[in-house]
């Protein structure tokens, strides 16, 4: 032990800012890289929300190609091009190589993309796990030129390092394309590539997607309509939902003269009168200028909002997917008895407006013996990962469905032939963590969630007790049948009538019954015209997912060989 | 006699089939097997029918049991053009035949049987289904004049002859004829007590006819009795427990007959009965031994009170079964043996017959 020298001095030697990078290509788990099934997942997943989410904003109906290519030793390319606005030549390092980078973040809208580290945390991904750069193109209209660029991310400085850059020939007028090389696992089953972009094309029908799998099969999902969703306005912040921090961080950068004014220009829904209410119930003065505001002062002013009534915000930046394209989703991949949905009006939580939607499809093909499946999605993104720990799961768990003709054990998924699609719109969706895999659990959220559920489990149960009653009198019918021949034959052998005789009486107490029990019975079966068998069929093949994977880890010889079995489908084209 | 129930069998399946013709549906009358479709009939003595019936309309809850009820009309038939018999079992299994109308259990096939045999108002003998069990037993001062089934020449029973066993009823009993100089009949309830009575030959001693009923008597036994005891102008006195069972289910079926039955009482009542005893004043008098009554007793006494007509028409039988529920408790006929093995033939039986004050009605 070296004496004199304090060991803080020591420590200090090793002591440095850690890499927004650095940490995340540690932390990778946090941002959906935990394994190479999950990670080539995520990484399709993050750049198409990206292209949507683009293509949108510049009100054009997207097209976007997803290409997958195996390059052997678990490595593979994926190609994702889009017709999109395009980037700037001067922002393409940055979105690309740079984490936590994006406009999203600062805007209360309803988008996919939130944080900005989704398509960057990719590229830094494939970086780590093949070394190689990602190759962009990207192109904003046909009187500009088509950038390239090959970057890499500097994890330490987490700065784009560009390898290439140059112009180029380019077919298309504007759009972007990514390119990247990473370590991953191609596999079928509930949480695979195909299932997200079925999802996707389910609750996006102004979307084609051109999807080739890695043995070369091209789908493709063709737009349903031609109308883009209704585009979400951006909004500013709820004063409910704005936290200490970000109070006070908001007046230091204000331009606003006055507290009044910044009440007025920073939040929605706040008029001169309950920007003085504000002021009032903080005992601030509205005249005094923001950036002289100091801690102290803004926890009044914080007291000071909660303490006021203001009207809830604006719900105009909420696009839901509606009834109507919920439930025709539903029709396209399932073949039921019965369908609904319900939306629920817009509600709030921490000052963010949210919708919730829920949808039911009953009967059919459908098990009825397991679990329901319970289809999430948040933003029109369906989350394709831990369920258990997500509030969609939580509140679908607590409805109580035995009410309405399910069966439920406590603390379980309803057992039923039904999938229940559930969708949670807001200009802040709050996911658990970065890999925005499960929404928190705010009671807000979860109250809606309920409530949308219960909606739909009325509209179920109408048709549940229909079904059970008809099918009670047609057991109670084929009852009857069963005994008429013997009427007929007993009548037969007592009055000594003949062979057309016996018949006779067969036809006539059939007509009698069943004139007693109120005509002909009414038919319960699949009518389904929208349903896509082929899209139905993509991505269903029994896979472990990772909820039960440790389970099926004891039979491992199994699960390997499940594993490596290449995807059952038919090719499209 | 057989073609009468013919006819009606097939007079019925007409009916329902031309119902079924003109597009209607079909029904069968049956008349209401119970003690609220029975009245007493004091002149004639017995549990007299009344009109209320119950149909079975072609329903859903009613098809099996109205396609069984035609199915067994068409094995009674069938039973009756070949000159056949079939045991209520045997019938039971026949319907295993009916495929899905077939009986899941004996009780099934047996009620449809009396309902078949309500509907046409005829013993089931008639129908050609004879019952499985034996019709009770007889021993004392009679000849039994029978027909020996192969030769059809009379056959003489002397009920006298069978040691320390009996003569046993047989199922039917229309073709029997009788001689006899014995001043009485006794009927009694129970195997045991008749038992003693044979072993020291009480029946010589009091010059009667010994019946022993097993309970509630079958229809062979009460028809028996009652041809009997009309044929030789003879009084019938019942010995019973000291209990609502034996007064009613057993006393009062073999006088009036039953509510099941009550088609037929008018064939299978023995009006002239007298209730001997156990009577309820009899427990007090000669101070048996007793249990308390089980609720199935008093439950059995009340719905006596309250439903029986023919309790209802004797006030006697009132009082003493209001007297019975007072004391809470019954006495069996072997509770005599306490005061001795034959105080029962010594001095029991010759008290009470002497005094007719003591029987019930």
């Amino acid at each position: 032990m070296a004496e004199d020298v304090p060991i803080a001095l020591e420590l200090a030697k090793k002591q440095r800012e850690i890499g927004v990078a650095e940490f995340f290509a540690r932390n990778r788990h946090l941002l959906g890289f935990d394994n190479k099934r999950k990670a080539l997942m995520t990484t399709i997943k993050e750049a198409v929300d990206n292209s949507l989410d683009a293509c949108e904003e510049g009100n054009i109906l997207p097209e976007i190609g997803v290409e997958l290519i195996d390059m052997g030793g678990d490595r593979f390319r994926v190609i994702i091009e889009d017709n999109g606005p395009g980037i700037v030549k001067k922002q393409i390092p940055h979105i690309f190589a740079r984490l936590l980078y994006g406009s999203k973040f600062f805007k209360l809208s309803q988008s996919r993309g939130q944080q900005g580290i989704g398509i960057s945390a990719s590229v830094l991904y494939s970086q780590l796990t093949t070394g190689k750069p990602a190759k962009i193109t990207s192109r904003i209209s046909g009187k500009h030129d088509a950038h390239y660029y090959e970057l890499k991310i500097d994890s330490q400085k987490n700065k784009p390092h560009i390898i290439k850059e140059e112009i180029l020939e380019w077919k298309k007028d504007h759009g972007t394309k990514v390119e990247l090389e990473l370590e991953g696992s191609y596999q079928g089953g509930s949480q695979s590539i195909d299932q997200y972009l079925k999802q996707t094309a389910i609750t996006n029908p102004h979307v084609t997607i051109i999807y080739t799998n890695p043995k070369a099969e091209q789908f493709i999902f063709a737009r349903a309509t031609d109308k883009l969703p209704h585009k979400p306005v951006e909004i500013k912040p709820h004063p409910y939902g704005v936290e200490l921090g970000v109070l006070i961080s908001m007046l230091k950068i204000s331009e606003s003269r006055t507290l009044q004014s910044f009440l007025m220009n920073e939040f929605s829904r706040v008029g001169s009168g309950t920007a003085k209410d504000i002021c009032e119930n903080a005992a601030l003065l509205p005249a005094t200028k923001p950036r002289n505001i100091n801690r102290e002062m803004a926890e009044k002013l914080l007291e000071g909002i909660n303490k006021t009534k203001i009207i809830a915000p604006p719900t105009n930046c909420i696009s839901p997917i509606g009834e109507e394209l919920l439930e025709k989703g539903l029709r396209k991949e399932i073949n039921a008895e019965f369908y609904c949905a319900a939306t629920r009006p817009p509600a709030v939580y921490r000052g963010n407006p949210f919708v919730v939607e829920a949808g039911i499809a009953y009967g059919g093909e459908q098990d009825p013996e397991g679990s329901v499946k319970a289809l999430r999605y948040a933003n029109r993104v369906p989350l394709l990962f831990q369920q258990g720990a997500c509030a969609i799961t939580k509140s679908t768990i607590n409805t109580a469905w035995r009410n309405y003709g399910l069966s439920q054990s406590k603390g379980a998924l309803p057992i039923g032939p039904a999938t229940i699609v559930i969708s949670i719109n807001s200009v802040w969706v709050p996911f658990t963590s970065e890999s925005k895999e499960a929404i928190a659990h705010y009671p807000e959220i979860i109250k809606e969630l309920k409530l949308a559920l219960q909606e739909c489990g009325r509209k179920l149960s109408i048709f549940i007790h229909k079904k059970k009653r008809i099918q009670m009198e047609g057991a109670k019918r084929s009852y009857i049948e069963t005994y008429i021949p013997h009427v007929a034959e007993a009548l037969k052998d007592l009055v000594g009538y003949n062979k057309t005789d016996e018949e006779k009486v067969k036809t006539i107490l059939e007509q009698i019954l069943e004139h007693k029990r109120g005509g002909k019975l009414e038919k319960i079966e699949i009518n389904n015209p929208d349903y896509d068998e082929e899209l139905a069929n993509m991505g269903k093949k029994e896979e472990p997912n990772e909820d039960n994977k440790e389970k099926i880890k004891e039979g491992k010889e199994k699960s390997k060989k499940s594993a490596k079995k290449p995807e059952q489908q038919t090719k499209l084209k | 006699m057989k073609n009468k129930v013919l006819d009606g069998i097939k007079e019925k399946a007409t009916n329902v089939y031309k119902k079924i013709l003109k597009k209607k549906a079909p029904e069968l009358d049956l008349p209401l097997r119970s003690l609220s479709n029975v009245k007493y009939n004091e002149k004639d003595g017995y549990f007299e029918i009344l009109g209320k019936k119950k149909e079975r309309t072609l329903t859903v809850g009613t098809i099996k049991t109205f396609a069984q009820t035609l199915r067994m009309m068409g094995l009674s038939k069938q039973l009756i053009e070949q000159d056949d018999i079939a045991s209520k079992r045997e019938a039971y299994y026949i319907s295993k035949n009916w495929k899905e109308a077939m009986f899941k259990q004996q009780p099934d096939s047996d009620a449809v049987m009396d309902d078949v045999e309500a509907m046409l108002m005829v013993n089931r003998e008639q129908l050609g289904f004879i019952p499985e069990e034996k019709g009770g037993e007889i021993a004392g001062q009679l000849v039994v004049i029978d027909r020996d089934p192969e030769t059809k020449k009379d056959l003489r029973i002397d009920c006298t002859k069978f040691g320390s066993g009996a003569y046993s009823i047989p199922i039917s009993v229309e073709h029997l004829k009788f001689e006899t100089k014995a001043k009485f009949i006794l009927a009694i309830e129970t195997a045991g007590m008749f038992q003693r009575l044979v072993k020291h030959k009480y029946w010589k001693k009091a010059n009667c006819i010994l019946v022993s009923m097993g309970g509630v008597p079958t229809r062979a036994c009460r028809r028996f009795i009652r041809r009997l005891a009309d044929a030789r102008k003879l009084p019938v006195y019942v010995f019973t427990d000291g209990d609502p069972y034996g007064y009613f289910n057993i006393y009062r079926t073999l006088k009036v007959g039953s509510g099941n039955a009550a088609h037929i009482n008018e064939y299978f009542c023995v009006p002239q009965a007298k209730f001997l005893g156990v009577t309820p004043q009899d427990i007090e008098d000669y101070k048996l031994p007793t249990h308390p009554l089980k609720d199935v007793d008093i439950k059995r006494a009340k719905d006596a009170i309250k439903n029986d007509p023919f309790v209802q028409h004797h006030r006697q039988w009132q009082k003493a079964i209001k007297k019975q529920v007072g004391m809470k408790v019954r006495a069996e006929q072997q509770a005599l043996a306490k005061w001795g093995l034959n105080y029962v033939i010594d001095k029991y039986l010759p008290n009470k017959l002497k005094d007719s004050k003591t029987w019930l009605p």
